[in-house]
């Protein structure tokens, strides 16, 4: 070996690696990923899938959370008045005008404003019938009106035209409206579109139709005369709506006072848990992360048994079952996450091509970010059974 | 005569328990010296690689003592022996059982991470070891583009890594030619005593016998005497 310029000092240790320097672990666990493209392929899609469902099942539920509450989130009201027993804002039942009255003398009480919701069938051009949610507003409310209307359009102009209705135009082909001035009937009662919002989802299906209260009152089927389903509230400066909603309650027997933020959170409770509706789109969430487990922990297990004399060599050399686990984990992890921007990128383009559909998940930062932490978790527990193997290697038994 | 590096005395090994039992090494004593080429030799069966298992402290033995530098081992737990091998030992086995998705350099690589050597320090001296073992044109090359020979000669240049006093080796020449067989054992044999390493091969190959700088016969667990068994030219 003369003239290698070997010698003794090739012997002598070198110097030990500073904290901060990557270990050969990640090297390792990134070759061992990639090494077999087609199980790498089957990784990537199996926790891109999963992703995606995932995305898809909460952005759907995200969706849920604010349409449910929509009417309530936007109208600006303190206080809601409703009849006793109310289950969410689209089931309405009737209140007495005579409440109204009522509430206008209970100390705190700003503004009383009457509020009818109802069901009302919508004759299309091709004479199809669509149910829609009528909603009747006094033209000059402070509260309750349509929101988020097109070429910046006065709600009170609209609803003061004649036989005018606002409808939202994600509903403008379910509904086939094509313009302003279109004539149709609700409840063979002409009504004119006047306008339109932009965004305003039902999560029902059924689309929200804004008109006047006077309007609404004459398409209603309603026994009494002159019926409201809500009084909206606005509590006087200097006045805290959970007191007034005391004294309301006090003076209203047989009606319900709830603050706006608590019949918005009833409204999203009762379709979230009282239909099967949230519990449908967190199974769905949940089983699209089983499916990805089960997916991850595969093709890692195969990988790390591919890898098994390979690793018992390094526990016979000497090296620490921790450093095994680093490559395992890091392998899941370093798969985890790639699987997951291939998965969040589909679901973000999915999301914005559906931005206009009726009911279109929605995505937000804090929900991807969430969704990558469960998906980042879901590889370590998929990685499991492949530590458990790794556990287990004896290095003296390999080498018979 | 030097000091052993590693003494082994009174050793007996049974694998199992019960009516499955069987006692593999009968009261054997060994030990290794630096400077010198030893060869563990006998029939297949016979307790070799249990042997070296035991003296490369893979294996505590079910009776008797080892000692490394003086020193027992009979008391450190798995972890100690763990870092003791990795501090004092390098192992070549049978099978290279290199990583395939590794380049040479990287996989001897891996012997210094696990000492959290330095990378740079520990790519420079991988590529020393390599060239030391005749591989300076295959650096870069995975093990699937190597032959057998080239293959081992990584395993070996992975083994000098961390700086062993001890090298051990179990049938490094079964899978080789008799040409690239006989080059790795006079690398081990320079390896002794160019550079004063404690060489422990394990054997049945005939044709490597003249290197030995001393032979350990076993035969159904036991030492037998070897007829001419200090022959070879010892320093
Ligand atoms: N884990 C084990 N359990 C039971 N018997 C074993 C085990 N390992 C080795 N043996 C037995 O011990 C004997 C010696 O094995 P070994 O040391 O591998 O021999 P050699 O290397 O000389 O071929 C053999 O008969 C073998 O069957
Ligand atoms: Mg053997």
């Amino acid at each position: 070996m003369e003239g290698t310029g070997f010698g003794e000092a090739q012997f002598r240790r070198i110097p030990e690696a500073p904290p901060w320097q990557p270990r050969l672990t990640y090297l390792i666990a990134w070759r061992n990923l990639v090494h077999d493209r087609v199980r790498f392929a089957v990784t990537l899609t199996g926790i891109a899938f999963s992703t995606l469902l995932m995305g898809i099942q909460l952005g759907m539920l995200l969706n849920f959370l604010h349409t449910t509450s929509i009417l309530v989130d936007h109208a600006g009201a303190d206080l809601w008045i409703t009849a006793h027993g109310i289950r969410t804002v689209d089931l309405a039942t009737p209140l007495e005008e005579r409440r109204r009255f009522q509430a206008l003398k209970v100390d705190g009480v700003a503004t009383a404003e009457p509020y009818l919701l109802g069901f009302g069938f919508w004759k299309r051009t091709d004479g199809v019938r669509e149910t829609v949610i009528m909603i009747g507003i006094n033209p000059e409310a402070t509260m309750g009106k349509p929101w988020d209307l097109l070429s910046g359009a006065n709600p009170r102009d609209l609803l003061l035209s004649p036989d005018g209705v606002v409808v939202d135009r994600l509903y403008a082909e379910k509904l086939s409206v094509d313009s302003v001035g279109q004539l149709f009937e609700i409840n063979d009662h002409r009504v004119r579109v006047a306008g339109f919002t932009s965004g305003i989802r039902t999560f029902t299906q059924s689309p929200y139709v804004f008109t006047s209260l006077r309007h609404a009152r004459a398409m209603a089927f309603a026994q009494e005369a002159d019926p409201l389903t809500y009084i909206l509230v606005r509590v006087a400066d200097g006045y805290s709506p959970d007191t007034v909603a005391k004294e309301l309650s006090a003076h209203l027997p047989g009606a319900d006072v709830l603050t706006a933020e608590e019949f918005s959170q009833r409204s999203r409770n009762y379709w979230l848990f009282s239909t099967g509706a949230g519990i449908t789109v967190i199974s769905g969430a949940v089983l699209a992360l089983f499916v990805g487990v089960v997916i991850a922990a595969q093709t890692l297990y195969a990988s790390t048994m591919d890898r098994l004399p390979e690793y018992a060599t390094i526990r016979a050399m000497g090296g620490p079952r921790r450093y095994l686990y680093a490559i395992v984990i890091k392998q899941a992890l370093i798969g985890g996450f790639l699987g997951y921007l291939v998965g969040i990128s589909i679901t973000l383009v999915l999301v914005y091509l559906g931005r206009d559909s009726s009911a279109s998940p929605e995505m937000t930062w804090w929900l991807a970010l969430a969704i990558g932490i469960v998906i980042e978790l879901m590889c370590a527990a998929a990685s499991l059974v492949s530590l458990g193997k790794v556990t287990a290697i004896d290095p003296v038994k390999v080498f018979r | 005569m030097t000091e052993p590096v590693i003494a082994a005395s009174g050793i007996t090994h049974t694998f199992g328990s019960g009516t499955t039992a069987f006692t593999a090494l009968h009261s054997v004593d060994a030990e290794i010296r630096r400077g010198e080429l030893l060869l563990l030799m006998g029939p297949s069966g016979s307790g070799k690689t249990t042997l070296l298992h035991i003296l490369g402290c893979l294996l505590h033995p079910t009776e008797g003592e080892v000692l490394l530098h003086g020193q027992s081992i009979e008391d450190l737990s798995e972890d100690e022996l763990g870092r003791l091998r990795l501090k004092h030992f390098g192992f070549v086995f049978q099978a290279y059982n290199l990583f395939p998705m590794l380049t040479a350099t990287e996989n001897v690589l891996v012997a210094f991470d696990l000492a959290r050597s330095d990378i740079e320090a520990g790519r420079a001296r991988a590529r020393e070891l390599l060239t030391l073992v005749g591989l300076e044109k295959r650096l870069d090359a995975y093990p699937g583009e190597l032959s057998s020979g080239q293959k081992q000669r990584v395993a070996i240049a992975r083994a000098l890594a961390a700086g062993p006093e001890i090298l051990m080796a179990d049938e490094p020449t079964a899978a080789l030619d008799s040409e690239n067989g006989l080059k790795a054992m006079e690398l081990f044999r320079m390896l002794a005593h160019e550079f004063g390493r404690a060489v422990a091969v394990v054997t049945h190959d005939p044709r490597i016998v003249h290197l030995a700088d001393r032979i350990v016969r076993l035969e159904d667990g036991r030492i037998v005497p070897p007829p001419g068994a200090t022959a070879g030219d010892k320093p």
